[in-house]
């Protein structure tokens, strides 16, 4: 067997060792499961409602078709091509470069640990509903009694309400992520996917069956073209589309790395980008036209009840479910989406830094899972199950959002597409298996419009925050929680970077045997040759 | 609903879960192609 026979042997059997998804129907329904989360029904609705209702739809489909998708596509060719997490990745594209995967971990290490808070918080709302425990006055109910918030300050003082449901989604999490890809991740996201969209869909029905729903939708869809000459409402779909499919910080490149080296990556990209886009309309028509029943109900304005994030969730939506007939359905199925939406994106987000701990350290799955689930949970109980968690986590979520997910997008894009210069190399990748073919046109959304796109984002975010603090919170918080973390996470990226990798992990250029153009079971003839273009890749093992 | 209204959700509802569709079937198509290659 020649030389390169031998590495594909053996890049197959560290594969086997690493773990991955049995088939492309278990990738997309993950990947999807990664994309549709808190952000599609509580934050798309009321993003396009305040940037041009109807006319929203012309920026937000140009953002999805020339800046979401072509990212997209690029971190399944980076992930897919290099078969390693975001660090190995990384490293595999070039040694220098590895610090960027990490600070994607480091991002989501930080993302998981507030994430689970809010998961927790719907969990136990899907059990108010069921009597609807808030009562006549949902936002007192919400600060007041279930998250006893005081004073903006950070205290121990321990809320056993948020407490309990914390400590059970962190358990939940432990034993997906200790199950493994396949009969874990995967597995979960075969069940809960379709059960989401289904929940969802009977919660659409009923909401659309509510005396007012039309002029919740009139509200949403009715154009304001005048917005489209409004740069904010350009950024605002740019930013949209970003946020929702978990693009830019290792998620993808992770997830990309657990799928067969034959499957069309470009045809599943395009299945999970309109996919998430789909379900995101879908939560658009359900939550207006619930809020339309509430502003017929209350005699106003949809304008004076529309909101987003936690204000619709946890306040607007318990008003809803007092007011409908058949409001505790209605709440079991709101609030039952939110932590099945949640848990998918949540188990996605802990991956990332399970497989870079993996591939690092080459420990065991339970090994791995236990060294970063523990630790994390742990942080977040402590951080978000107190009368201050609200403030941290309205802190933290804010900065890494704007200022971590954007920034590390944005730079580790421009180094892959002008420093390496690999998007010929990742588009050829792409295109062995994929359909459509990717082209120039890929290479010049991906080098040239998607990093303007997220840059007009950024700057306008940095605009907004420098003008006025953040939530108008004392500043010391501001930069406690917020530019310190954003400040520290790339810093720790690199520094984690400079631990040495085990002997004999292959670094500098893809694995041998992960070209998709060879055949699935390797002949010392048929591994011998690489496909033109692919030969100055093979790099050498550390 | 205003007509206005309408024609925008209809054209929202078309072009996001068309373009699904459309994902969905050439996904299908390009893979049943794929195997019959790996028969070969």
């Amino acid at each position: 067997m020649s030389t390169t026979a031998e590495g594909a042997a053996e890049q197959a059997d560290a594969e086997r060792r690493r773990g991955g998804f049995s088939s492309r129907r278990v990738f997309i329904l993950a990947a999807i499961g990664s994309a549709v989360g808190l952000g599609n029904i509580w934050r798309f609705p009321y993003v396009a409602y305040e940037n041009g209702g109807g006319a929203f739809v012309l920026p937000y489909l140009v953002a999805l078709l020339t800046a979401g998708i072509p990212f997209l596509l690029l971190d399944y060719a980076i992930g897919h091509r290099h078969r390693g997490s975001a660090p190995l990745s990384f490293a595999r594209l070039r040694r220098g470069t590895e610090g960027f995967g990490w600070w994607q971990a480091a991002i989501c290490f930080v993302i998981a640990v507030y994430y689970a808070a809010v998961l927790a918080w719907a969990l136990r709302y899907t059990f108010f509903s069921l009597d609807q425990a808030w009562g006549a006055d949902p936002e007192a109910f919400f600060f007041g009694e279930f998250l006893q918030a005081g004073d903006v300050e950070v205290t121990a003082d321990v809320v056993p309400g948020v407490l309990v449901p914390l400590a059970i989604v962190w358990l939940a999490v432990l034993v997906i992520m200790a199950l493994g890809v396949q009969r874990g991740i995967g597995a979960t996201s075969l069940i809960f996917i379709p059960v989401l969209v289904l929940a969802f869909v009977v919660l659409v029905v009923q909401a659309l069956l509510l005396p007012g729903a039309g002029s919740g939708l009139d509200a949403l869809f009715t154009p304001d073209w005048s917005a489209l000459t409004s740069a904010s409402v350009w950024a605002a779909a740019f930013g949209q589309i970003f946020f929702s499919l978990s693009i830019g910080f290792g998620i993808m490149i992770t997830y990309a790395s657990y799928v067969g080296r034959r499957e069309d990556m470009v045809g599943s990209g395009l299945v999970v980008g309109f996919s998430n886009s789909g379900f995101e309309l879908l939560a658009g028509i359900g939550v207006f036209a619930a809020l339309g029943f509430m502003a017929q109900a209350g005699g106003v304005a949809v304008g004076q009840v529309a909101s987003g994030g936690i204000g619709l969730a946890f306040i607007a939506f318990p008003t809803i479910i007092s007011e409908a007939p058949a409001g505790a359905l209605l709440g079991v199925l709101f609030f039952g989406s939110l932590v099945i939406a949640g848990i998918t994106s949540l188990i996605s987000v802990i991956e990332v830094v399970i497989s870079a701990v993996r591939d690092k350290f080459e420990t065991s799955r339970l090994s791995a899972t236990l060294a970063v689930v523990v630790p994390t949970a742990v942080l977040s109980l402590i951080l978000f199950s107190t009368t201050s968690g609200i403030y941290v986590l309205d802190v933290v979520d804010h900065f890494v959002n704007q200022y971590g997910i954007l920034v590390v997008a944005l730079v580790s894009m421009l180094v892959v597409a002008w420093v390496l210069r690999v998007l010929p190399r990742l588009g050829e990748h792409l295109n062995v298996h994929g359909r459509p073919r990717v082209g120039t046109g890929w290479r010049v959304l991906t080098s040239i419009v998607a990093p303007l796109g997220l840059a007009v984002v950024l700057v306008l975010a940095l605009r907004d925050d420098l003008s006025a603090p953040y939530g108008d919170y004392p500043t010391w918080l501001l930069v406690v929680f917020g530019w310190a973390v954003v400040v520290a996470l790339p810093l720790i990226g690199f520094l984690l970077a400079r631990m040495p990798w085990r002997a004999g992990t292959h670094l500098d250029g893809p694995p041998p045997g992960s070209d998709p153009a060879l055949p699935l079971h390797p002949t010392p003839d048929s591994t011998s040759g690489t496909r033109p273009g692919a030969a100055s890749d093979e790099g050498g093992s550390r | 609903m205003s007509t206005e209204a309408v024609v925008m959700m209809v054209v929202a509802m078309l072009v996001i879960w068309g373009g699904l569709g459309l994902a969905i079937v050439s996904l299908l198509r390009h893979g049943a192609v794929e195997d019959r290659a790996d028969d070969a």
